[in-house]
């Protein structure tokens, strides 16, 4: 473990930078569960993050696995997918889920909103050509109500196509007759969801303060 | 002493038939006041129980007056319609409402009361005693805000709203109470007999912070929805704290000397208090929701049993002295989501209302009464020490918040800026439990009515200074807003989406914090405690919920908006008019502009699923689509209910369409209609295709019910009702008829007689816009089926039947 944290303290020095309202501590933390998840391992892969047990029962496990081994979360304009992911990369993915301190200015939080939204959007856009088509807007709510047992999957089918003639309907009120929806560019997606608050859904306090409770979460894992 | 009570009662009933004339509600008006007034006066010179002098003879009397029995709940009645009255007075004119909160109108016509009653030398109602109080005023007032409280933001605050009621409380009391005792020791006052333990118990009493005109203001002006909470939760618990300080308090104030063994035992006796209240308010919770598990075949009472369950877990608090405010406010709490899924719609909204209604008249009597009392009782009016308490309850408040936000922010996820901490600390104002607190004090204590004086000038000072001001300053400082009224389908599924992203994230960390809790309890709720206390305890998912309310809403829109003109279309038995010739005659262009007004204005405001910010007074704004929903449940349940389905709708498109059930509808229809309608129902179909920029054609039959939209150009919401119905339809009857050539005649129909519902939506914009080429071209009433006269001449009529001719041509 000792040998580890001189290895983190570079991480986290050139992870600070980037990272602005993360401390080496909470760094640490992270570091740790990276290698629990890991095995130790210098790299994560996805059985080992399918091995979770406490993510057995969200329905939407896929798509937050894959988020992890995207690489158009890691802000490099890459496309693709890892087979592996470093600490590094692990860093930057969570590193969407801070929550905006005293001191953001409202620029700061539009971009960090902006941010958020883009993760989403990735999620929903799994071959990233730049839409959600219906395809795949409705994989994403059967995901999220598979769960719930007996709605099946025509519902979810059903609430999936409302939501896309939706917004069709808020983005393109003036289509010509012979083009169709092709499916959600960001900016309608952004556009969709401009009334919703953010900030209280898309964050996850740990990367500010949770000695406590990343101890709790190690304990029963 | 009779003639007494005739002279208040007479002065009462002046009162009322007073405010009514003045609240211009005259057909209102119980004929019982006036008659009551001309009744009255006759008996003064009797001075007995007899009316009329007829009676003195030893016979049957033919009028008697027996007004001492009758005496307390008349004037009770009495009282509560003088205070209704002035409450619909505020609202003649609905402005004095926003500038000027209504506690403090209420105050000023008790103060009015107030000197009219002290002119006649009237004595004050005696009904505010402590019994009274806290057994018949309070337990209402913390059911509506327990009731109505908003669940979600609620439980993601719950640390701050308990460290804001339960430290903060705390900190003010002993601040506000040590400070006022430091100022006892001046001799230049004249207070110094008032002791340390009776210098806290009155500081007890005006930390207790009631802010429904704040909560009001937050509301009108879509503050944050932390801030919002922290205040309303503060309020609420802060109360319990306030009564159980106030009862030790009170307690330790009879005895001579305190020992630090009772402060020890204080301490221990403040947690048995709360969590022994919360105990009690989760077991009733618990018992009402399974109780009214079997309340379907009584139907009549089902709402009693609420009021009944939370009454008695009050009672049983407040037999057992542990805090009954905790029990009441966890009882509703824990209840209301099993409740509300367990009663039927009716049932839901008579609780909804009688919770509003008994909280809100039992406020407006207290403020009410504030305002006589102010004027009657006698006062103990000592500048220095109610000075003093001003200063020191607005200085330990700001400190507090101050103090209390720095401590507390570093463990929320978004801390509090210094504009939220004004709204916190300025939204402050001292209400009816600090005033009935003060009022109910024992009389053993020595500067009771300085303590009553002083509570009733910091309610005054702050119920008329901060209330009044407090919408200006939110407004000019700019709080962060958030605005609450989405209600579209895709941030329902994008708020899960996010919800159990975060959960995720959490379980990945390995961290154990609030979503983790969260989806945790949501999974015993689903397998346990559902089962357990709900009768149909089939698990929704919220955004099934509210896409079925979106549903219900359309169809119910259509019908209220289109019924006239549904059934201009429908309703004639034989279809011998086509589509467009009759609207033409019947609707102008600026009927039609104003549909579409409505239309698009109403059409995605759906019913909030959670009643999310209710104010004190009134009931949240859903109730009118609730009546609605009440008046069109049973029927549009029906027919969008997958079993009856078929069997409702299948004979209905016999009637209006005329095409046999198995009859190949192949040969009117053009096949492209059907591909529309089997890609809608194919699990998979091409994606590749209809994700290329062509759009090829099976790309635009793919996404043929998006494609309608583009027929629609000035109202597209119009569109979304059809297609939303559409697609159910296909969904719902597709769940449960198997391919069958049998069962796609019947799809068809129903396809095609929600087209037509829709199709004539479509119909009347065409119309706007194409009302004079459509002039021109005289309709042949032919006997034929719509449908089959659509080839030949509805080539611009209808986007949605024009539309199979398109695509060869495309091709």
């Amino acid at each position: 473990m000792r040998t580890n944290y001189r290895w983190i303290s570079d991480v986290s020095s050139c992870c600070c930078l980037c990272f602005f309202s993360v401390s080496p501590e909470q760094i640490k933390n992270l570091h740790k569960r990276f290698q629990q998840l890991s095995d130790n391992e210098e790299t994560i892969s996805r059985e080992n993050l399918e091995k979770i047990p406490a993510l057995a029962n969200n329905p939407i496990r896929k798509q937050i696995i894959d988020a992890f081994f995207d690489k158009r979360n890691q802000h490099q304009n890459e496309v693709g997918a890892f087979q592996e992911i470093g600490f590094e990369q692990f860093l930057m993915v969570m590193s969407h889920f801070r929550p905006p301190t005293l001191k953001t200015t409202e620029e700061e939080r539009e971009a960090m909103r902006k941010e958020k939204l883009r993760f989403l959007f990735n999620m929903h856009d799994t071959d990233n050509d730049g839409t959600i088509t219906l395809e795949e807007y409705r994989k994403v709510v059967e995901e999220l109500l598979s769960k719930s047992g007996a709605i099946g999957l025509e519902a979810a089918k059903a609430i999936a196509d409302a939501a896309m003639l939706e917004v069709a309907s808020t983005n393109v009120p003036h289509m010509a007759p012979d083009d169709f929806y092709e499916g959600i560019t960001f900016e309608h997606f952004e556009q969709i969801l401009k009334g919703l608050e953010m900030e209280s859904r898309m964050h996850i306090r740990f990367l500010d303060v949770d000695t406590m409770t990343m101890r709790c979460g190690k304990s029963k894992s | 002493m009779d003639l007494n009570i005739s002279r208040r009662a007479a002065a009462l009933l002046i009162l009322c038939s007073g405010f009514s004339l003045l609240c211009g509600c005259r057909g209102e008006v119980p004929p019982k006041p006036t008659g009551g007034v001309t009744i009255v006066p006759p008996i003064k010179p009797d001075n007995g129980p007899q009316a009329y002098p007829e009676a003195e003879k030893s016979n049957l009397p033919v009028f008697t007056m027996d007004y001492p029995r009758i005496q307390i709940p008349f004037e009770i009645t009495l009282w509560m319609l003088l205070a209704s009255f002035a409450k619909i007075g505020f609202h003649v004119y609905h402005k004095i409402t926003i500038w000027v909160p209504e506690s403090c109108l209420l105050i000023s016509i008790g103060l009015i009361v107030g000197a009219i009653m002290h002119s006649v030398h009237e004595e004050p109602p005696a009904v505010l005693t402590s019994n009274v109080f806290f057994l018949y005023m309070l337990p209402p007032i913390v059911l509506d805000s327990g009731y109505f409280m908003p669940t979600r933001p609620f439980f993601e605050n719950i640390g701050t709203v308990l460290w804001f009621a339960v430290v903060g409380t705390l900190w003010n009391s002993i601040g506000i109470g040590m400070s006022l005792f430091a100022i006892c020791q001046i001799e230049a006052f004249g207070v110094q007999d008032i002791n340390l333990q009776e210098n806290l118990l009155f500081a007890s009493i005006i930390s207790a912070v009631d802010p429904v005109a704040v909560l009001n203001v937050f509301e009108d002006v879509n503050v944050n929805e932390q801030l919002y909470i922290v205040v309303f939760g503060e309020c609420l618990f802060n109360d319990a704290v306030t009564v159980v300080l106030y009862n030790m308090f009170s307690f330790v104030a009879e005895m001579p000397v305190v020992e630090p063994v009772d402060v020890f035992l204080g301490v221990a006796r403040f947690f048995v208090v709360g969590l022994g209240g919360m105990g009690f308010g989760i077991l009733f919770g618990f018992v009402a929701a399974f109780t009214t598990r079997f309340t379907s075949k009584v139907r009549e009472i089902e709402p009693l049993f609420i009021f009944m369950y939370s009454y008695l877990a009050y009672l049983v608090a407040e037999l057992f002295a542990i805090s009954s405010i905790m029990a009441i406010v966890t009882c509703a709490l824990t209840m209301k989501y099993y409740v509300e899924e367990n009663v039927s719609q009716r049932s839901c909204t008579t609780i909804r209302h009688v919770v509003k209604m008994l909280g809100s008249i039992s406020e407006t009597l207290i403020f009410f009464f504030l305002g006589v009392v102010t004027i009657t009782t006698e006062h103990e009016w000592n500048w220095g020490y109610i000075l003093f308490t001003l200063l020191f309850a607005f200085v330990w408040r700001g400190l507090g918040v101050l103090v209390l936000t720095q401590i507390i922010n570093p463990f929320r996820t978004i801390p509090f800026n210094l504009k939220d901490q004004f709204g916190l600390a300025y939204g402050g104002l001292r209400g009816a439990i600090s005033f009935a607190l003060a009022f109910t004090l024992p009389d053993n204590i020595g500067r009771k009515q300085l303590f009553v004086t002083a509570t009733i000038a910091i309610i005054l000072f702050t119920v008329f200074l901060q209330g009044i001001s407090i919408r200006p300053l939110i407004e000019f400082i700019n709080v962060r807003r958030t605005n609450r009224n989405l209600g579209t389908i895709n941030v329902e599924i994008h708020c899960r989406l996010m919800e159990h992203t975060i959960a995720g994230i959490e379980d990945l960390c390995g961290q154990w914090s609030h979503f983790y809790w969260k989806d945790k309890f949501m999974k015993f709720n689903n397998r346990i405690l559902r089962r357990i206390l709900i009768r149909d305890s089939r698990a929704e998912s919220s955004i099934v919920a509210l896409y079925k309310k979106l549903e219900l809403q359309n169809a119910m829109e259509i019908l209220d908006t289109y019924e006239t003109l549904i059934g201009t279309f429908c309703s004639s038995e034989h279809h011998t008019t086509s589509f467009s010739a009759k609207p033409k005659k019947k609707f102008l262009a600026a009927d039609l502009r104003n549909m579409h007004d409505i239309l698009s204005k109403n059409m995605y405001k759906i019913r909030q699923r959670t009643v999310a910010y209710t104010n004190k007074h009134t009931l949240p704004n859903d109730s009118q689509t609730k009546e609605i929903l009440i008046r069109r449940h049973t029927s549009i349940r029906r027919s969008l209910r997958p079993g009856s389905f078929q069997s409702t709708m299948v004979p209905k498109s016999h009637k209006y369409f005329s095409l046999p059930a198995g009859q190949s509808l192949d040969l009117k229809f053009p096949p492209a209609r059907l591909n529309d309608h089997e890609t809608l129902s194919e699990v998979a179909y091409p994606t590749r295709r209809s994700r290329s920029g062509r759009p090829t054609r099976s790309s635009s039959r793919a996404m043929m019910p998006l494609r309608r939209l583009d027929t629609l150009t000035e109202a597209p919401s119009v569109d979304t009702v059809g297609d939303g119905g559409r697609i159910t339809d296909h969904g719902v009857s597709r769940t449960n008829s198997s391919y069958s050539d049998s069962h796609v005649a019947p799809r068809r129909h129903l396809n095609s007689s929600n087209d037509n519902d829709s199709g004539s939506v479509d119909n009347l914009r065409n119309n706007h816009h194409e009302a004079p080429e459509e002039e021109e071209e005289p309709q042949p009433s032919s006997s034929s089926p719509v449908w089959a006269a659509e080839p030949r001449d509805g080539t611009t009529r209808n986007p949605l039947l024009r539309r199979p001719q398109w695509n060869p041509k495309k091709k």
